[in-house]
């Protein structure tokens, strides 16, 4: 079959690959409708995440018709499934307290050695993202196989289009879940920096638990005017001084809330940022937080500060004293996606929730390639891509 | 360092030289100088693991390196463990003394070449099922057996013993043992 596959930095390549088989007995074949470039994918592309290997098949973001099932699987063939990018057993401890981004049951053992030494305990697998976190062959393919395909896909009523429904898989789950980690109470302020997917999701999540005022925080106009649509206040970090406009709209206190969905490669072109980036770039491994610090500094005394943004490794320089003088809570972690699957699909089928508007271009698999070139070097135009096994180029 | 454990760690995790020989004395026929141990918790009644466990032929479904275990009687089993360039190592290894659903100490026989000994001890936890403790000693490879050993280990029989008992928690917990193969034959060739 075709596939996305990783080659080094800024080299992915349309490769032929053996097709996916049955091989556990709750395992299903999935044939791949729709599949999404991440905005994580990006930071394998950059190739700032460790324990990749040529010829790894990327993709997370995915849906399809299921084609095979395993004896133990639930699912029949021909139904329309979304799948969640966490692998998760949906029978032990944690899954059990829908912690299933923490379950270890899905990542093969020899797998879990990389987290035991970098984290202290093992993480999910997850698809398509690196040999820490499985191995697993992702999404951006034409078939995918699925693990525990009785509890992790979630089928979807005929007539629904795969553009309403494909985010299930991700980034909206992880943006409903960053708003809910900034635990928002009525008449709140929350801030939100980086308005990409996660980022815009985040907004309109924290509308619908009742926030009084969003601030969205990016340097894309188009990306900022996309928050705007949902009633957010924008601010460009390129033209403004976030820290005096966010203590000036808020009358001194800071927002209540503050969510980072900027993550480990951070832009802005503070000092603090450009000597992360040199040590980026240098392989001394540390991640770069200029957002999650700004973040920390604006957030009003008390405040929660929820982050879904991907970090891998160290930081430096994190602002530990503001965090602990000012009484700051933080709450983030990969998403618990089968926990909020069934809710989000409710209110997508009900309306309540428009998924569609972030999708700024539609192209065939075969073009993967180049949909990761545009989304690197365009992020104000290109907002998200929809990849399309079959498409007519 | 004191020459007396004065914390309530397990003896495994001791830093102490003399710890080994000290675990050694906790083991019916324990032997060998170095010490490891691992636990897991596994979302099933001790009952229901030890039975799994204690019926020695299932755990070559979990244990990476092992070809095949054979029951011989109650007590002794004979194991036959993967070496490098298709060959096999085999050796008896007999249970020196158990207590159903808590716990299992063996010892394998001279003819292994190797001293390795240890216990698993099954302890119910409410609301989590059972925690399984793997506490085993053995001696550093020396011999061209060592070796293998060694090799079935990893070189690192704590990395290769947590593999393990994570793999056994997989199998109990979800039927089936994680892999990231995407064909039965990958799969074959990933064992």
């Amino acid at each position: 079959m075709r596939a996305l596959a990783w080659h080094g930095k800024h080299d992915v390549r349309m490769d032929n690959v053996p097709d996916p088989e049955i091989v556990n007995p709750r395992d299903c074949i999935i044939k791949v409708t729709s599949t999404a470039i991440c905005g994580s994918d990006l930071h394998l592309y950059d190739h700032v995440i460790p324990t990749m290997q040529s010829g790894d098949v990327l993709g997370h973001e995915f849906m399809g018709e299921v084609v095979e099932v395993g004896p133990k699987s639930t699912l029949q063939k021909g139904q329309r499934v979304v799948v969640p990018f966490t692998i998760a057993c949906g029978g032990c401890y944690h899954c059990n307290k829908h912690q299933y981004s923490c379950c270890p049951n899905g990542l093969p053992a020899d797998n879990q050695d990389i987290a035991r030494s970098a984290y202290g305990q093992e993480m999910s697998g997850l698809f398509g993202y690196s040999h820490m976190t499985g191995g697993y062959q992702g999404g951006q393919a034409e078939y995918v196989r699925v693990p525990f395909s009785d509890v992790g896909p979630i089928v979807i009523p005929d007539g629904v289009d795969d553009d309403k429904v494909l985010f299930l898989s991700d980034i909206l789950p992880t943006g409903w879940q960053a708003a809910e980690y900034a635990q928002i109470e009525p008449g709140d302020t929350v801030a939100v920096w980086g308005c990409g997917p996660v980022g815009l999701f985040a907004v309109q999540s924290a509308f619908l638990m009742g926030a009084e005022r969003v601030i969205a925080i990016d340097h894309y106009p188009h990306r900022l005017d996309l928050a705007a649509k949902f009633g957010a206040e924008r601010l460009n970090f390129k033209e403004t001084d976030v820290y005096d406009a966010l203590m000036q709209m808020t009358g001194g206190i800071g927002p209540d809330a503050v969510i980072d969905c900027v993550g480990l490669e951070s832009h802005g072109l503070a000092f603090d940022n450009i000597v992360d980036r040199v040590k980026q770039a240098t392989f001394l491994g540390t991640d770069r937080i200029h957002a999650l610090r700004q973040a920390i500094l604006a957030c009003r005394k008390g405040g929660r500060v929820s982050m879904p943004a991907v970090y891998g490794g160290f930081v430096d320089k994190f602002p530990l004293g503001a965090f602990m003088e000012k009484g700051l809570t933080l709450k983030t972690g990969q998403t618990h996606v089968q926990h909020y699957m069934p809710a989000l699909l409710n209110a997508i089928l009900e309306e309540k929730i428009d998924t569609t508007f972030m999708i700024s271009h539609r192209m065939p698999l075969e073009q993967a390639p180049d949909g990761y070139k545009m989304f690197s070097e365009q992020q104000n135009e290109v907002t998200k891509i929809v990849l399309k096994p079959g498409m007519a180029a | 360092m004191s020459d007396q454990q004065t914390d309530d760690a397990p003896l495994a995790s001791s830093r102490r030289s003399d710890a080994p020989a000290e675990l050694r004395e906790t083991v019916a026929g324990g032997e060998g100088s170095t010490m490891s141990g691992r636990s897991v918790t596994i979302n099933r009644p001790p009952a229901e693991v030890f039975a799994f466990f204690r019926d020695f032929s299932n755990l070559s479904q979990v244990m990476e390196n092992v070809e095949r275990i054979e029951v011989l009687d109650r007590t002794r089993s004979h194991w036959v463990v993967k070496a490098p360039a298709g060959r096999t190592v085999e050796w008896d290894s007999t249970v020196t003394h158990e207590e159903q659903d808590r716990l299992i100490e063996w010892a394998a026989d001279k003819n292994a070449g190797i001293a390795n000994s240890g216990r698993v001890e099954f302890e119910a936890v409410a609301g989590r099922g059972t925690v399984v403790t793997l506490t085993t000693l053995y001696d550093p490879p020396a011999s061209t057996v060592g070796k293998v050993i060694a090799k079935m280990f990893q070189r690192e029989p704590a990395i290769q013993a947590r593999r393990d008992l994570n793999r056994l928690k997989q199998f109990l917990e979800t039927g089936e043992v994680a892999t990231a193969a995407v064909n039965r034959q990958q799969h074959e060739e990933d064992a």
